[in-house]
């Protein structure tokens, strides 16, 4: 099965992540409509959607919480439900909530996930101290994730989610709560991996400013994608000046509340 | 504010490898060493953070004490137990009731693990445990194991300090054998209050303190000249083992269908302390059958029994063979059904709504 995973033609150029037709109800309640996207290797991709837009549920599918129904998805060519190992393998995820044990040290609590990846030993001290490097926080190593503010406690997830070396990032609201000094280093950090080790993301937000021109959005609403491409087209096509009035005009919703 | 920004930019540029494989390149077979790893990795950070808790580590330890040292010597005069297998001789209630304080230790704290991964899912943290690439069922049961090694080591000092109880010592045995512990608990107290001890000092500190207390007990038992124990600790160890992993089965089957922690209260209610009072726990079935029938086949059917007197029986180093064989069924039961609802296809967390049920 493993031995498949390795040479595996879909995985020769597949994006990096593929949302294909995917629904998702939960009794009456349909959180996703026909949800379709795709991530090309190595862009910045915002996932740009109001509270309750369904991001969570989109992000519970492809980290394989519950499976996708109907359609399918796939990570660099491998379904996350059939072969969900070579899937998980190539995925970092960083939730939105807290998932870092508090009592435990920033380096006892990578360590643990260096276990959840195999990696141990020597290779797992180094990696842990990379990705603290990468997120500036390598001189903390020996303290208790409660000692740290909220902003560093989410860059330490982001070197979590680094440590096995993954080629696709998910983000879910990574920087909801968080001070603007904060907001910005997470976000360059993030950026500056996508750039120099060309990582591919899925950043999920409801907050406008973080889109810049060169990313690529996907604009989730009510269970629904209702623009998947570059800003200037999506700037073209709505006939506005704005990530945010161009949502609004396709959403027919008044954002002022987190209009940025 | 201002240091958080300044750090993180100017660091970042350092490096940005992880490791020798470049970024986007082939990730390894995961073959049987990342199996062992990934097993070690969740088993250590369930023992990690329960020495971290130390409220939970000191409660853990006092319940069953007290229900040793004023619950048990107050029925010593009430409650006579004739001799039924596998005592051979009269015993005093005190020595009736351990199996049965084991049981307790290993019921709170599959019920507290349950309630862990309850908060855990609330948090994500049980999230981050799920993406890790392998087999689900895998990890799940690791997990498990993780909280029955916290189980048995409160059950092995349980035992220790029974034994030494018993041994009703001389002199200058108790102020002795309390000294280590005394010592580490003063540390925590001081530590929690000034927060002027480093992590690392406190870790070395429990290493230290349990190391002197080995010596301690070792000593003790030599120069007291005390008998070895009456009870097998050896053949106990895989009857813990067992039951611990019947009842953890079922509480991380109940975890997955608890909504919210606030329902906790209710598992105490409902769960526990049935659980525990329906049983051969505090008193021999034969003495219930004597005051109500109902409640006698309440006990036996009861899954909690069985692990009592699993552990009962190998503590005297026999085999119950009808309670391994029922608390190993249930144990596959319950896993089976845990493992169910965790299944992202078929289990009850799809089913029950809202993303990460937490959210």
């Amino acid at each position: 099965m493993d031995m498949a995973s390795e040479t595996h033609p879909s995985d020769v150029g597949a994006p990096a992540l593929v949302v294909n037709n995917v629904s998702h109800s939960f009794g009456e309640n349909l959180a996703l409509n026909d949800v379709s996207l795709e991530i090309p290797r190595g862009r910045f991709v915002v996932l740009l959607g109001l509270n309750g837009a369904g991001k969570s549920t989109l992000f519970a599918l492809i980290t394989r919480l519950y499976d996708n129904v109907t359609g399918e998805i796939r990570i660099f060519g491998h379904d996350v439900r059939r072969r969900a190992m070579a899937a998980l393998q190539r995925l970092g995820v960083v939730f939105q909530s807290r998932t870092l044990d508090l009592d435990l040290t920033l380096r006892q609590n990578l360590l643990y996930h260096c276990a959840l990846h195999g990696i141990r030993g020597r290779e797992a001290r180094r990696r842990t101290e990379r990705a603290l490097q990468i997120v500036g926080l390598a001189d903390r190593a020996r303290e208790k994730v409660r000692n740290l503010s909220g902003g560093q406690a989410r860059r330490v997830e982001i070197a979590r989610s680094l440590l096995h070396q993954p080629s696709l990032l998910l983000l879910d609201e990574p920087t909801v709560g968080l001070d603007i000094g904060s907001r910005e280093s997470v976000i360059n950090i993030v950026r500056s991996l996508v750039e120099k080790e060309g990582l591919g993301v899925l950043w999920a937000t409801h907050l406008f400013d973080e889109v810049l021109p060169t990313d690529l959005v996907v604009l989730l609403h009510k269970g629904r994608v209702l623009f998947n491409g570059s800003v200037p087209d999506l700037l073209a096509k709505t006939a506005t000046q704005s990530v945010s009035d161009a949502f609004r005009k396709l959403t027919n919703t008044d954002t002022t509340e987190r209009a940025a | 504010m201002t240091a958080v920004t300044t750090t993180a930019p100017r660091q970042m540029s350092v490096t940005t490898s992880i490791s020798d494989r470049a970024w986007g390149s082939e990730p390894p077979r995961l073959g049987l060493r990342a199996y062992i790893t990934c097993f070690k990795g969740i088993v250590w950070r369930e023992v990690l953070r329960y020495l971290h808790q130390r409220e939970r580590f000191m409660s853990a330890l006092v319940r069953p004490l007290i229900w040793l040292f004023i619950f048990a010597a107050g029925f010593r005069q009430t409650l006579g137990v004739s001799i039924i297998p596998p005592y051979e001789t009269y015993v005093l209630y005190e020595v009736y009731v351990v199996p049965g304080l084991l049981g307790m230790i290993l019921l709170f704290n599959a019920m507290q693990s349950s309630l862990s991964m309850v908060y855990d899912r609330e948090t994500g943290a049980m999230r981050t445990l799920l993406v890790s690439p392998f087999p689900r069922s895998f990890l799940l049961v690791s997990k498990l194991i993780g909280g029955v090694a916290v189980a048995a080591i409160q059950a092995y000092v349980f035992l220790a300090i029974f034994y030494f109880w018993e041994a009703e010592l001389s002199g200058w045995g108790y102020p002795l054998l309390l000294a280590p512990p005394a010592l580490l608990v003063g540390l925590i107290m001081f530590n929690s209050a000034t927060e002027k001890l480093s992590e690392r000092f406190m870790q070395d500190a429990l290493i230290v303190a349990a190391v002197v207390e080995l010596a301690v007990i070792a000593w003790v038992i030599y120069d007291w000249q005390l008998s070895p124990p009456s009870m097998n600790y050896i053949a106990v160890a895989p009857a813990l083992v067992i039951s611990g992993l019947m009842l953890g089965s079922l509480a991380l089957f109940m975890s997955s269908v608890i909504k919210q922690l606030e329902n906790f209260a209710g598992v105490m209610n409902f769960v526990i302390f049935p659980m525990f009072f329906a049983s051969s726990a505090l008193y021999p079935l034969w003495r219930v059958k004597e005051s109500s029938l109902l409640l006698y086949q309440l006990c036996l059917i009861n899954p909690f029994t069985h692990a009592v007197e699993l552990i009962r029986f190998a503590l005297y180093g026999q085999v119950d063979w009808l309670s391994l064989g029922i608390v190993l069924a249930c144990t596959a039961v319950f896993l089976g059904a845990a493992i169910f609802a965790y299944n992202p296809s078929k289990g009850l967390i799809a089913r029950r709504g809202g993303p990460g049920s937490g959210a």
